[in-house]
């Protein structure tokens, strides 16, 4: 996909309303700060939302993209509906860690980042998700040695859903899935040569 | 009278063998006792929920809704498209909106879609089961069939995240909805308006990938509810059922709890009150188990 940020590295802001899913909506913020205190993993946040709007109006490139912060969303949606401006927030913060990603800019070892990878891949794969593998690659994602440890402390919850009948083991052969998945995969891989083309080519 | 019909996005966690597939069983039991046919979309996939967004960008997303929808209106025209789930909901509104509103996108999703053989008319209304039950059905008439009221229990509804934001249910506030206290009075048993933990989120996707953060916040939900006083916990959410049940032996580890709360969904609690057994109301499903509830449902 080449560089395509290269031609916008003295405008920060630029790039993002460009490139940056719902991005034209960042110079919108008004710096009142009601996001960072809705959000309910704020605390947790080394850049909560409001500031990272005006990190990315400063110039902020490498501090943003390689930030812990829009990977600690939980999508509650709390941010969007008490926005006084009505800024999408959750969906900037989804479209800065996915631009984050594209750039390979992810902070090392983020657990939320691997994980939805690991759901992508796995949803891509079938066209549904299967749980039960995806479980066991989210355990695994640490290495053999975490995953064994992370197993046997999810141990009991895993027997809760099994006798329950809300988990199948059988279901790490096979499993669910769609019949006209060839389609499904034609219709995906179209989908991102599309979104490749448009954030390669920067817009008038 | 005719049955209602709605074509039906079941979502990948309903699934046989998958962690909400007592939601499906028991929404299946409510359905049939309110004249309500719910005609599965063939062939459906993933929505990509909220967690999608990492390896998917944003038209990849947006095309896995598309199909659904182009699906539906293939094979169930004019039927609105119902999803129990809260997450389907949301993602398949959500980009049948964004599709409404950015014609270049639009069109780049209709492009992809051709690949399956599919366009995209995107004219279908796309409701919650909880839209159903009050907008089309109605208090009234789920009253009038509720045959063992589950009168004594004290229910604290816990309505979450994305049931209620960013679209919720018209007519209701998102810090304060109270459609499941009313859904609760009207099956015979006492709701906790005050319940403080009511929109609280549970963490959603990141109880798998933060779970001390997420089960932080689990807990609070969890206090809240004992503190009210609740016999247990109602939701209208497949995450928020399963992260507020299924970890509570862990919080209990960490914390020194004590709990020991069930958390179902509105639609056990229907089939309960509708006078259904134990099994079609998929009280089977419960981890937790929820035998103020099973004892009604023996009841002659």
């Amino acid at each position: 996909m080449g560089d395509m940020s290269k031609n916008y590295r003295l405008n920060f802001l630029k790039e993002v309303e460009a490139n940056v899913e719902e991005g034209e909506w960042v110079k919108m913020c008004m710096q009142c700060g009601v996001c960072s205190g809705s959000c309910p993993l704020g605390k947790f946040w080394n850049h909560p939302p409001q500031e990272i709007f005006m990190m990315i109006r400063a110039g902020k490139r490498e501090e943003v993209l390689t930030s812990n912060a829009m990977w600690m969303c939980t999508s509650c949606y709390n941010c969007i509906v008490r926005c006084p401006r009505e800024l999408p927030i959750t969906h900037i913060m989804h479209g800065l860690a996915h631009y984050a990603k594209r750039l390979g800019l992810i902070p090392q070892q983020q657990p939320t980042a691997k994980f939805a990878q690991l759901f992508w891949n796995n949803l891509s794969n079938k066209g549904r998700v299967n749980e039960l593998k995806l479980g066991v690659k989210l355990y695994f994602m640490n290495g053999i040695g975490e995953g064994f440890k992370t197993s046997l402390k999810m141990k009991d919850i895993g027997m809760g859903m099994m006798k329950t009948k809300r988990m199948n083991p059988l279901e790490i052969v096979g499993g669910h899935g769609l019949e006209d998945i060839k389609g499904f995969q034609a219709m995906l891989k179209k989908a991102q040569e599309l979104e490749d083309q448009r954030i390669a080519t920067p817009r008038p | 009278m005719a049955k209602r019909q709605y074509s039906f996005y079941p979502g990948c966690s309903s699934q046989k063998g998958a962690s909400s597939s007592n939601y499906l069983i028991s929404a299946q039991t409510m359905c049939e006792e309110l004249e309500i046919q719910l005609n599965e979309i063939p062939d459906w996939n993933c929505c990509g929920a909220s967690i999608g967004y990492a390896g998917g960008g944003e038209l990849p997303r947006l095309t896995l809704s598309a199909r659904n929808i182009a699906l539906s209106e293939k094979h169930h025209p004019g039927q609105d498209i119902v999803a129990t789930c809260a997450a389907c909901w949301l993602s398949t509104r959500e980009a049948a909106e964004r599709l409404q509103h950015d014609q270049a996108r639009c069109a780049e999703a209709n492009i992809a879609l051709a690949e399956a053989g599919l366009t995209l008319k995107n004219q279908t209304p796309i409701k919650h089961m909880v839209e159903v039950l009050i907008q089309d059905i109605g208090y009234d008439t789920i009253k009038t069939k509720v045959k063992r009221p589950l009168s004594g229990l004290k229910i604290a509804g816990y309505v979450g995240c994305q049931t209620n934001r960013p679209f919720g249910i018209a007519g209701e506030s998102f810090e304060n909805p109270k459609y499941l206290d009313q859904l609760v009075e009207t099956l015979g048993a006492d709701s906790i308006p005050q319940f403080e933990k009511k929109v609280q989120c549970c963490g959603g996707a990141l109880a798998f990938s933060e779970p001390e953060k997420s089960q932080e916040m689990i807990k609070g939900i969890l206090e809240s509810a004992y503190d009210n006083g609740a016999n247990l916990i109602v939701t209208p959410c497949p995450v928020c059922q399963m992260n507020v049940e299924v970890y509570q032996a862990q919080i209990n580890a960490t914390y020194g709890t004590n709990f020991k709360m069930p958390v179902v969904y509105y639609s056990t609690l229907m089939a309960v009150a509708f006078g259904r057994s134990a099994k079609d109301a998929a009280l089977t499903g419960q981890v937790i188990p929820a035998i103020q509830l099973e004892a009604i449902a023996e009841k002659a």
